[in-house]
């Protein structure tokens, strides 16, 4: 790794020394590891579960240029896990918040914010600067840009993965080892692998998998130890159990292989079939899916009120009907997945309104009723999360 | 009998289980056979009879694509790992 060697460096002054004892005393870091963190820049995809750890260890630990990449604002739902913001700043730019929080770990951190979604168009500039590029970002088509970028720019990717109770963390570094596209060639068909927003992930899980990608982003750094390279850390917390694969450099990836049919960003959004991100303009898989009458809160609302018989379907798991339900109105669960067995519960004549958290799996459920016969369905716009905040508040918002 | 791990993403097809014990004697006929006694998994790991590309198995640490693919053998005390792409962060 020597073009992560400074010969001198950055001096360090004495409130640094002081600062960075910890690390001083190590022959592994010393004053010569510790200027290379110093004149080092990393750049983060994502400042949301796994940017949230990095960029706290990686400033605290004095890297000298951290560059956040996110466009997004806090919510209240991202604080379960999203711990370099507070309650303070929900409705803050995540970027402000993250900020704030790196200045007040170490002041001698250059901070970058890019607070614009990553694209084809401006991710080559955007990690051209950074010596190490960390990708902590929460969907598909950003990931292959990510490692696209990467395998072009030549620049390690320290790449780290979370969802529900399982990590993954690999360094994918196409100078020396795979890359992405080597391990995962295809991405999964749209709507196979939930999102962290559909499926749930622990709090604390991007805590770890994140503190094991600044550990790996800073070896690279200081040119020590073992990277990740060429290996796959799978964590699993529920069964508390780390495993490890092999991963080869496929002589055929169409990036990073021996006859590279991807010499320039391509279209990622149409890659995988799904948008980047809520700001995308990305519709193919809108206008594939066929369209489902919809009602929105406020008209079910006067339909009932005026009498008219509806019946409620709640296809949600148990767990969240524990959160919230509409068992009030009658409404009856049966969960997605258990659909088709129990279809014969359903009245095919009667005009049955289904309903989920936002409105996306209702309208999976009505597709799929639909070619078994059920033709008077209709689809609760926006879920109950929009029902409880337009209807009915006394329902919480999850 | 080999063991086949199962990643979350998976498991709400194998009520649950993280691993499962079955026979066959290939990483094929394995994944063959824990498809059918879970066949609701079946669309998400075959294309038809071909594993399906964005679907890793690994042979105790080894890409069964390195080794012989669907034909690769497995032994009693083999597991074999089902590596999903999830992409949360």
């Amino acid at each position: 790794m020597n073009q992560y060697e400074h010969n001198g460096g950055p001096e360090l002054s004495h409130e640094e020394v002081r600062r960075y004892s910890r690390h001083l005393i190590m022959p592994e870091v010393g004053m010569a590891g510790q200027k290379r963190l110093k004149a080092a820049s990393v750049l983060l995809i994502g400042a949301g579960g796994l940017g949230s750890p990095l960029a706290m260890y990686l400033a605290a630990a004095g890297i000298g240029r951290i560059g956040l990449v996110d466009y997004d604002v806090v919510d209240a739902s991202n604080l379960q896990r999203q711990v370099i913001h507070g309650t303070k700043d929900i409705g803050r730019p995540k970027l402000e918040s993250a900020r704030d929080r790196i200045l007040d770990i170490n002041p001698h951190v250059r901070v970058d914010a890019y607070p614009v979604p990553l694209t084809s168009e401006n991710a080559l500039e955007i990690l051209a600067p950074y010596d190490v590029i960390i990708d902590g970002t929460d969907n598909f088509p950003t990931r292959y840009l990510t490692n696209d970028a990467c395998v072009l720019l030549g620049k390690p990717n320290v790449y780290g993965s979370i969802f529900r109770f399982d990590g993954q963390v690999s360094v994918f570094y196409a100078e020396e080892g795979p890359c992405y596209r080597c391990l995962f060639p295809q991405p999964p068909p749209p709507g196979l692998v939930p999102s962290c927003a559909e499926g749930g992930v622990l709090g604390v899980l991007p805590g770890t998998v994140g503190a094991i990608q600044a550990t790996e982003a800073i070896k690279l750094i200081l040119g020590v130890g073992e990277p990740l390279i060429g290996r796959l850390l799978l964590y699993d917390a529920l069964n508390m159990e780390f495993s490890e694969v092999k991963l080869r450099k496929n002589p055929d990836c169409p990036v990073c292989g021996d006859n590279p049919t991807v010499t320039e960003l391509i279209d990622y959004e149409q890659f995988c079939g799904m948008p980047a991100h809520d700001r995308s303009h990305y519709q193919h898989g809108l206008e594939a899916e066929e369209t489902v009458p919809g009602i929105t809160p406020g008209a079910l609302r006067e339909r009932l009120d005026a009498g008219n018989e509806v019946q409620l379907l709640d296809v949600r798991e148990p767990h969240e009907w524990a959160i919230s339900n509409l068992g009030h109105l009658g409404a009856t669960l049966i969960p997605k997945d258990q659909v088709l067995e129990q279809m014969s519960e359903l009245d095919t004549a009667q005009e049955i309104v289904v309903y989920c958290r936002t409105g996306v799996r209702s309208a999976d459920v009505i597709r799929l009723l639909r070619q078994h016969g059920f033709a008077r369905l209709t689809n609760l716009e926006g879920g109950i999360n929009r029902w409880a905040e337009e209807v009915e508040p006394a329902l919480p918002v999850y | 009998m080999p063991t086949i791990r199962i990643p979350a993403p998976l498991r709400p097809y194998t009520e649950n289980q993280s691993s499962v014990s079955v026979g066959g004697a290939t990483a094929g006929k394995a994944l063959d056979e824990l498809t059918q006694t879970y066949p609701a998994l079946r669309q998400h790991l075959f294309e038809g009879n071909a594993l399906r590309s964005f679907v890793n198995v690994y042979l105790n640490d080894e890409d069964i694509r390195y080794l012989d693919g669907a034909d690769t053998a497995v032994g009693e005390q083999d597991t074999l790992m089902i590596i999903p792409s999830i992409a949360g962060g």
